[in-house]
């Protein structure tokens, strides 16, 4: 993104968050919102196929702690990842042209929505098992340290796949080796349709690391300060060699699990009630306005400009060619 | 009706031939007397006239089409009056088969496997005419090597799959006298072919015969001489036969010679094809340039065809060409027979068992070990006394064996 | 030439490409204080010390993946599996993570490592134990596969892994490791995807890998005695399979027969097959025939695993079927 991505680590109470790092977190969580609407949109006018997973409403536990690093830590994740895209500055134009499935996408229409990579700004996806980036996340850890680079990993993963062995399996390799890895569960209540106290003998999911000697920590997954907050102490712990901890964001999802998800499993005013009371991105915009930090005028700005990003990503999604035929027996094998 | 226009037999011997060009097209007028094909038979190629007039209604066997029995629709005649529609009831009352095809596994198709059928397509062999010796009949490489090594026909031109009316049905079996026991052996391409040959060298070629005697006691003092000297040959009485012939056709030239139908050919080298008795059969693989070899390599080299005949290995070349034969029966004690010319061949030479015998020396009773031979001529080439000739020059080396080595 | 067993020449290759570059180590089960289950690791801790000879807890999908996630980051790890029976349970890292990710991100993020290990059966450690991976493996593009017989082949054939940008499975056999052979001095490598003619001949071609080759050339000595020169073809590698010295061999010979511990449906025999059919159909004789483990969980009973896998004579004998003798 264009905007300078380091905020000061502002005070637990909020305080300390300056107007310039609301407005940027404000312009951030929207620009990722407006994406994934349009991507719903595109969705269903039949441009984006396959499985689509939407971050709508979870968009301040990513950039609360993507301010918490550098370029240079990993960070990974799940099928879920456009909006972690986006953080790690990723062009929202090759972002989405993936999602069309056209060569201008990151991985040239091959990956989709759920396999998206950037190497130059250390994302590494994207991925489509449950649970399956946790120990791909150690293993960055693990290369980190190898190289003692002093970068971090933050491995995201939510609370469903926290049901998954290989989870337990990263947790014990990585403390038993010191990794410099921030596991980050995003709990947005369900997995997939499954309430998180329909399949959690245990819900409190940060104290799962206990056992492991991995501290556990708890943020408000709705709060891009709290979220941010509680990154600086995350990724701080684990930047010190210390080994790695554990981050519990609690959030929630306004859309379905993928697009063709109808989310019968709860009630509408669950979601109604979220979006009124907690929504991420009119907290900062409450508390912008309240502190005086810019007006209607300068919103609308904002507004406006991610409004333009957003449509020139769509745009060039729609307009850039499918993969060239020739193309479909590449990029299998490097040559050796 | 339409006319049924069959394949002709066009020589006494011909069973089945190649349709090789029509000169009519369906549609064309034809009148009585017309030529409306071109069929090759392994000797020539011979036209087809019409004996009915009519319109060509169809081309029933289509040109390329090779090994068409005779008596086979080739194609059918509209009379005056009859149209196309009357073609269908003849289509529908198919010229009776006889029996399906030998190799086939059922439905017509030859089971082959895909070398085999490579290897008859470059041949020109007819897979239809061969039997497999496969599972189920597969007509296998080994088959086809057989086929090749008995001197099979090969076709003018290359395979193009023939329509199962076309595949050559050898006649059943006759019927047997009643209440007698009896087993039909299957006759293996091998068999086929050998009985075809000398049907047709015995009918064709015009054999005489010359026998002389050749006393062997200086070439067994020589053999065993030679063969105490080193353990890396082992002389037969034949490897000298072989060298002895070899010399003898250098020396009278003539002999070594082909009949050519327009011509006698003569040829430079002098190529022997010795015969090898396999199970089932025989062939006769040559010694090229045999007057060039001395007795060791020839005896190497006769061993190794011998070897490489009965593993069914040889390569056409080693069994194909060579003007001139040599069939020994001495180890089984035959005293002397006589041979048949193996076509085109000028000769054979039928060696038998050397034997003491009594013979008159200087006037007196003596024994010697002789060894009767018996030369089949091809007349058409060898004269009565072109053949005493070389005979006389064979003894010449046989009994005085060092001077093969002049 | 100096001689090593296989065991030998596998430790050497991993030593030699750790002095050679400091972004290749060793994690596994045992690898380090046990100096490896199966003792291939011999040495390596003292020489690298612990943070280049890594042991693991018993956690493959765990450390399947994390050896993964390092490649990505530009890591050149060698992960052991103890077997790799055990690595069923890390195979979603190393199809779906390793295999797919250079194709699904555009060619952008590729996965050096190389798996290894024992593959097939060793003997009488039951059906769990006892199972060859090549055709699993094999299957999946973005994998390469290999699995040597010699010391030679398995030094050169690890070294030139290890050295590939891509992620490679590399079968070994336990049966295989004490075996020696003459291995060249100094730099030795083996590229992947060449067959080796381990012995020629001109009547059938028999091919396999691993510990199949050793009952291939078994049987060729037998099939000598009885006039039949059999050529064994040594693949080497799985995948990329080298076709190319398939074919060659088979126009040679026009019978061909297989050879593979592992099971036949969709087996490497299968597959060979069906390569021969599509490259050279024409140059057949014979139906090819496959020689393979029996198609059961194999047995522990001595009588009934040595009925179960393949051997010199069954090979023989398919050999002498394809070429019509009896």
């Amino acid at each position: 993104m264009a905007t300078a991505r380091k905020t000061k680590t502002p005070g637990a109470d909020h305080k300390g968050a300056s107007g310039v790092d609301l407005l940027t977190y404000y312009r951030e969580m929207l620009l990722m919102r407006r994406f994934e609407e349009r991507a719903g949109q595109m969705y269903g006018m039949g441009l984006i196929g396959g499985f689509c997973h939407l971050y709508i409403g979870q968009e301040a536990v990513v950039v609360g702690l993507e301010h918490a690093i550098e370029p240079t830590d990993y960070v990974i994740t799940s099928y879920r990842d456009h909006a972690h895209m986006l953080a790690r500055g990723m062009d929202p134009k090759g972002v989405m042209a993936e999602l069309t499935g056209r060569a201008g996408g990151y991985s040239k229409g091959k990956g989709g929505s759920m396999h998206m990579f950037s190497t130059e700004k250390r994302f590494f996806g994207g991925h489509g098992i449950v649970g399956a980036q946790v120990p791909l996340g150690a293993g960055l850890a693990f290369a980190a340290k190898y190289r003692d680079q002093g970068a971090v990993c933050l491995t995201y993963f939510g609370e469903g796949a926290s049901n998954q062995g290989q989870v337990y399996e990263s947790f014990n390799m990585a403390s038993l080796w010191k990794l410099p890895v921030v596991f980050v569960i995003e709990n947005n209540q369900y997995a997939m349709g499954t309430s998180i106290t329909r399949a959690k003998a245990g819900t409190e999911l940060h104290q799962r690391g206990e056992a492991f000697g991995i501290p556990g920590v708890i943020a408000d997954g709705m709060d891009v300060i709290a979220i941010r907050a509680a990154g600086d102490e995350v990724v701080g712990h684990a930047r010190s060699g210390k080994g790695p901890i554990l981050l519990e964001a609690r959030t929630y999802r306004y859309r379905g699990h993928s697009m063709s998800d109808p989310a019968k499993y709860r009630t509408k005013e669950e979601v109604t009630k979220m979006r009124a009371e907690r929504d991420p991105i009119e907290q900062v915009r409450a508390r912008i306005v309240e502190g005086g930090h810019a007006d209607d005028a300068a919103l609308k700005e904002i507004d406006r400009e991610v409004k333009v990003i957003v449509a020139e990503a769509a745009e060039f999604a729609q307009q850039s060619p499918e993969p060239d035929p020739a193309k479909l027996l590449t990029d299998v094998l490097a040559d050796a | 009706m339409p006319i049924k226009i069959l394949m002709p037999q066009l020589s006494p011997t011909m069973t089945e031939g190649n349709l090789a060009k029509w000169l009519k097209q369906e549609g064309d007028a034809v009148s009585a007397g017309d030529i409306i094909a071109e069929i090759e038979t392994d000797k020539a190629t011979m036209e087809v006239e019409a004996v009915d007039e009519g319109k060509l209604g169809r081309i029933v066997v289509p040109a390329g089409t090779e090994g068409v029995a005779v008596n086979t629709v080739i194609a059918l005649l509209l009379e005056e009056g009859e149209d196309a529609g009357a073609l269908a009831a003849t289509q529908a009352a198919p010229t009776p088969k006889a029996a399906p095809a030998p190799a086939g596994a059922g439905g017509g198709r030859v089971a082959a496997s895909p070398l085999a059928r490579r290897m008859a397509e470059r041949a020109g062999l007819d897979l239809g005419a061969l039997r497999g010796s496969g599972p189920g009949g597969r007509i296998v490489k080994a088959d086809i090597d057989a086929a090749l090594a008995g001197g099979a026909p090969v076709r003018a031109a290359a395979a193009v799959v023939a329509p199962a009316e076309a595949k050559a049905a050898p006649p059943p079996p006759p019927a047997p006298p009643s209440g007698a026991r009896y087993e039909d052996m299957p006759l293996s391409t091998m068999r086929k072919i050998i009985a075809r040959r000398l049907v047709e060298a015995k009918q064709t070629v015009p054999h005489f015969y010359l026998t002389i005697d050749c006393a062997i006691d200086r070439l067994l003092a020589l053999r065993k001489d030679l063969n105490g000297r080193s353990d890396a040959y082992k002389l037969t009485v034949n490897d000298f036969v072989v060298r002895a012939v070899a010399l003898a056709l250098r020396k009278v030239p003539d002999a070594n010679a082909t009949w050519v139908e327009t011509a006698i050919r003569k040829w430079a080298s002098v190529d022997v094809a010795v015969a090898v008795a396999l199970d089932g059969g025989l062939i006769t693989p040559v010694v090229r340039d045999a007057d060039h070899k001395g007795l060791a390599a020839i005896s190497a080299e006769v061993k190794a065809l011998a070897e490489r005949a009965r593993a069914g290995k040889l390569m056409p070349e080693e069994y194909t060409g060579g003007s001139f034969s040599i069939s020994n029966l001495g180890m089984y004690g035959i005293p002397q027979f006589d041979a048949i010319i193996n076509p085109p061949q000028a000769g054979i030479l039928a060696v038998g068992a050397g034997e003491p015998r009594p013979v008159v020396k200087d006037g007196a009773l003596a024994i010697a070990t002789v060894m009767t031979c018996t030369l089949s001529c091809d007349h058409r080439i060898v004269d009565g006394a072109l053949g005493a000739q070389f005979l006389q020059a064979f003894k010449g080396f046989v009994e005085d064996p060092l001077t093969t080595l002049l | 030439m100096p001689v090593q067993t296989v065991r030998e020449a596998l430790r050497d290759a991993m030593a030699e490409e750790m002095r050679r570059d400091p972004a290749v180590f060793l994690m596994g089960e045992e690898v380090g204080q046990y100096q490896g289950a199966y003792k291939v690791s011999q040495g390596l801790l003292d020489e690298f010390g612990d943070r280049r000879v890594i042991d693991t807890p018993i956690t493959e999908h765990g450390f399947g993946g994390l050896g993964v996630g390092a490649a990505m980051a530009g890591l050149r790890p060698v992960v052991e599996f103890m077997t790799f029976n055990f690595a069923m349970q890390a195979i979603d890292h190393i199809i779906n993570s390793a295999a797919k990710t250079r194709y699904m991100s555009g060619g952008q993020l590729g996965c050096p490592i190389v798996f290894r290990g024992p593959n097939g059966a060793a003997s009488r450690v039951g059906a769990q134990h006892s199972q060859c991976y090549a055709s699993w493996y094999g299957h999946v593009p973005g994998l390469k596969v290999v699995a040597p017989f010699s010391a030679p082949d398995a030094k050169g054939l690890l070294k030139t892994a290890i050295r590939d940008p891509n992620p490679i499975i590399f079968l070994e056999n336990e049966i295989l490791y004490g075996r020696s052979f003459e291995v060249p001095e100094g730099e030795h490598l083996v590229p992947i995807g060449q067959a080796r003619v381990a012995r020629a001949g001109k009547d059938v071609t028999i091919a396999g890998f691993s510990i199949a080759v050793g009952y291939a050339l078994e049987a060729a000595e037998m099939l000598a005695g009885e006039g039949i020169e059999a050529e064994v073809i040594d693949l080497r590698s799985i995948r990329p399979m080298d076709a190319d010295a398939i074919a060659a061999s088979v126009a040679r010979t026009h019978r061909l027969v297989t050879v593979e511990e592992g099971w036949p449906f969709a087996g490497i025999g299968a597959e060979i097959a069906a390569l021969v059919v599509e490259r050279c159909f024409d140059e057949l004789d014979a139906p090819v025939a496959r020689v393979h483990g029996v198609d059961i969980p194999l047995p522990y009973a001595a009588n009934l695993e040595k009925l179960a896998l393949p051997d010199a004579a069954r090979v023989a004998a398919a050999a002498k079927a394809v070429c019509y003798r009896s």
